[in-house]
């Protein structure tokens, strides 16, 4: 792929995640909005290009997303988009659109409130609505078959699937913004009962309110606003079908894919923060991307800690990035999944300027 | 530096109801028909951009992921728009702009409704929290602009007949009304003063695909390709205290920023022909002014003289409009791929003599989302 310019992330944020965030969508975007131009030194006016991701099938009511516009601002009028996808999609559309050189900076934000709905009631919409949407096949149905998988196939157990949540919920502790943080044994874990065999409660994510938000900017600007621009030096994202029987449901093929496109796929990062919204995505990930020893995975606590869907995805650039910009992380990769069983994904690479 | 994009090929199904088709079916049979347009074939296409709006029509979340193996979008990436009623050109500017940033040099976009699946009065309503619709939002503020600029009240009734006759000239119309007349419209029962029930847009099925590529995509291709000169997008609050939802700031600001982009200086003399997205009659005066082709309080007299007609002095919505399909989240592109056609010389029957220039437009939310894209016939078009 051939990169024009350079891009880098000059500001983040996130809010914590929230089991229910009893406040309008808008006022968590806004925190985001308020808390990125308070790190640098521009005016919301001055932005030239702004991007949001959220959905309405979470809030419930359609062009839901055009109420989120407050918070971002749009008197004078604006120069912006949504996608209807999480927030790593939207910054893929933002990093295309300053490709094109004639503007500075790109302001990206991405918002999802799951506590209003029932999300075994909404998630099943995303298959297809004639076959699959009427059984109630949703993300954590597919997830148990994909686990399931990897059991028959050799490639993990329950007690791989433990670890992760283990370690994640851990690791956690050291996140303020997560909301499942603990020090649970696999012992323990591994004790529990059965959700949707043979994933534990514990496998799936929490239901979680919050937005995240990050500032782009091109070039010498990026230099101007930020003493430590984070560079994304590639993004790419695949599709694979809806249909499971029609895919490996043990292997990431189109993350591999991303991978190799943006030169990653020998697996040599510091830092790799993974949209693992169950815990056997996380092996399936780690195999298809070559991650060894040498990367830490998802020091955060990742989505098993905290899962604001369609913000999701953003806050894992935002922690992978925070770990480049601290000077922990030489290299990081931010990967994002949308669908169900890793049916889309998109990963981003991110180096500082050393 | 930014490289050109053209349009290759472009793609339609019959606005009609669909009830024969899935939804797959539907998205893959523009596609397929675009890729033939461009000479080109799946394996050609680098990127996927679909649209659509409002998400809760046919009751499918997300539908790239469903609808991604249709459009052969396996092992690709595929982006998905959503920005209410402009979706279908602000999902042609996103493609564009995929192009331009040289980072895929062959996209596929497509965009589509299918409202016999849904139920558009309640997804554009508010759903469960109820609300007037969308012909109820936009005729107080028609009421307005016919206040303000005096046009007489057959200026609406003109813009429907038409809107319908040139609809009767395009085979992919939804509605074929050859002897509407101004007398039957005036007469159809009156939904939202002023508005008729032939004032109205109809409720319709379809889908609509582009394929874009780079000025070398083009050479190689052999298309007749529709160069895309210059697009914008500007948002604004639905809502504030002191706001002009009749003639309306981001509706202008969009424009000034297409036309010097484009190096437009003229609009009226400089553009052929436009697609503007019309979905009550009397958009079209409003949108002429709106959008600088017309100075303020002077745009019904484009109507009024036959300025807009097929083969007047600035034709408007040559197609038959939205005023004569209506697949919501397709009716942006399809005003973009309409204009696409004009300047590249496939449009048929409703061929606008000479076309060079070409506007598609379209328009969303409370009239505060707006989408406008200029095609040339030439890379480096002439403006003088």
């Amino acid at each position: 792929m051939q990169l024009n310019e350079d891009i880098a992330i000059v500001a983040m944020s996130q809010t914590p995640s929230h089991r229910r965030y009893n406040d309008s969508e808008v006022s968590l975007i806004m925190d985001c909005v308020n808390d990125v131009l308070s790190q640098v030194d521009i005016d919301r006016h001055d932005i030239d290009f702004t991007i949001a991701g959220s959905a309405d099938y979470l809030s419930g009511m359609p062009f839901a997303f055009v109420a989120n516009i407050d918070a971002v601002g749009a008197w004078p009028p604006v120069y912006e988009s949504h996608v209807e996808m999480d927030g790593a999609f939207a910054m893929f559309e933002a990093f295309v659109r300053l490709q094109m050189g004639d503007i500075d900076t790109a302001f990206v934000s991405a918002s999802g409130k799951s506590s209003p709905g029932n999300p075994r009631h909404v998630f099943p919409l995303q298959g297809d609505p004639y076959y699959s949407a009427p059984l109630g096949l949703d993300s954590v149905t597919m997830a148990g078959l994909q686990a399931q998988a990897l059991i028959d196939a050799g490639k993990a157990t329950e007690e791989d699937f433990a670890q992760v949540v283990s370690r994640s919920r851990r690791s956690a502790l050291d996140n303020p913004n997560a909301q499942v943080a603990k020090d649970v044994s696999v012992d323990e874990l591994l004790a529990k009962p059965y959700h949707t065999a043979p994933l534990r409660n514990h496998d799936l994510p929490p239901i979680s309110d919050g937005a995240a938000a990050v500032l782009l900017a091109r070039g010498d600007k990026a230099r101007e606003l930020c003493e430590n621009p984070v560079w994304i030096t590639g993004i790419d994202h695949r599709l694979e079908s809806h249909h499971a029987g029609l895919r490996d449901l043990t292997t990431s093929v189109s993350t591999r894919a991303c991978a190799e496109h943006l030169g990653v796929a020998d697996g040599s990062l510091d830092v790799a923060e993974l949209c693992v919204n169950y815990s056997p995505e996380e092996i399936i990930l780690a195999e298809s991307l070559n991650l060894g020893d040498n990367t830490v995975i998802n020091p955060s606590g990742g989505p098993l800690a905290a899962h604001p869907v369609i913000a999701t995805g953003l806050i894992r650039v935002i922690e992978a990035a925070t770990r480049v910009r601290d000077g922990e992380a030489g290299k990081a990769l931010a990967h994002c999944s949308s669908g169900a069983a890793l049916q889309q994904n998109l990963i981003a690479v991110l180096e500082g300027d050393a | 530096m930014a490289r050109a994009a053209a349009v290759l090929g472009t793609g339609q199904t019959n606005y009609t109801k669909r009830n024969e088709v899935t939804l797959d079916a539907l998205v893959r049979e523009a596609a397929l028909n675009a890729l033939e347009d461009a000479n080109a074939d799946w394996s050609k296409i680098d990127a996927i951009v679909l649209g659509t709006a409002p998400d809760a029509l046919e009751g499918v979340m997300m539908p790239e992921l469903s609808l991604g193996h249709a459009l052969g979008a396996i092992n690709k990436p595929i982006h998905r728009v959503h920005t209410a009623g402009s979706v279908g050109a602000a999902t042609s500017i996103t493609a564009c702009t995929l192009v331009e940033s040289g980072m895929y040099d062959t996209v596929l976009t497509v965009a589509y409704e299918k409202q016999s699946e849904g139920n558009a009065m309640w997804a554009l309503s508010g759903g469960k929290s109820g609300g007037q619709g969308a012909g109820g939002t936009f005729a107080p503020w028609i009421r307005d602009y016919i206040a303000r600029s005096e046009a007489p009240e057959y200026i609406g009734w003109m813009v429907a007949v038409k809107d319908r006759k040139n609809a009767v000239l395009n085979p992919r119309a939804h509605l074929k009304l050859p002897d509407i007349t101004i007398e039957t419209v005036k007469e159809s029962v009156m939904l939202w003063d002023p508005l008729h029930f032939l004032e109205s847009c109809p409720s319709s099925d379809g889908a609509a695909a582009m394929v874009l590529g780079s000025e070398d995509v083009v050479k190689a291709s052999g298309a007749t390709p529709a160069w895309v000169l210059a697009h914008a997008k500007r948002t604004e609050f639905g809502s504030f205290p002191g706001r002009d939802p009749v003639r309306v700031q981001a509706g202008i600001d969009c424009a000034k920023a297409l036309y010097a982009k484009a190096g437009i200086t003229n609009p009226r003399e400089q553009i052929d022909c436009a697609e503007l997205y019309v979905p009550f009659s009397w958009y079209e005066p409003m949108w002429l002014e709106g959008h600088l082709i017309a100075e303020e309080g002077e745009g019904w007299k484009m109507t009024e003289g036959g300025d807009t007609e097929l083969h007047g002095s600035f034709p408007v919505n040559m197609s038959g409009g939205v005023l004569s399909s209506n697949p919501i989240g397709a009716s942006g592109m399809i005003r973009c791929l309409e204009a696409a056609r004009q300047v590249s010389g496939k449009a048929d029957a409703h061929q606008v003599d000479d076309a060079k220039i070409a506007l598609g437009h379209a328009y969303g939310g409370a009239a505060q989302y707006f989408a406008m894209w200029l095609c040339s016939s030439e890379l480096n078009p002439d403006l003088s």
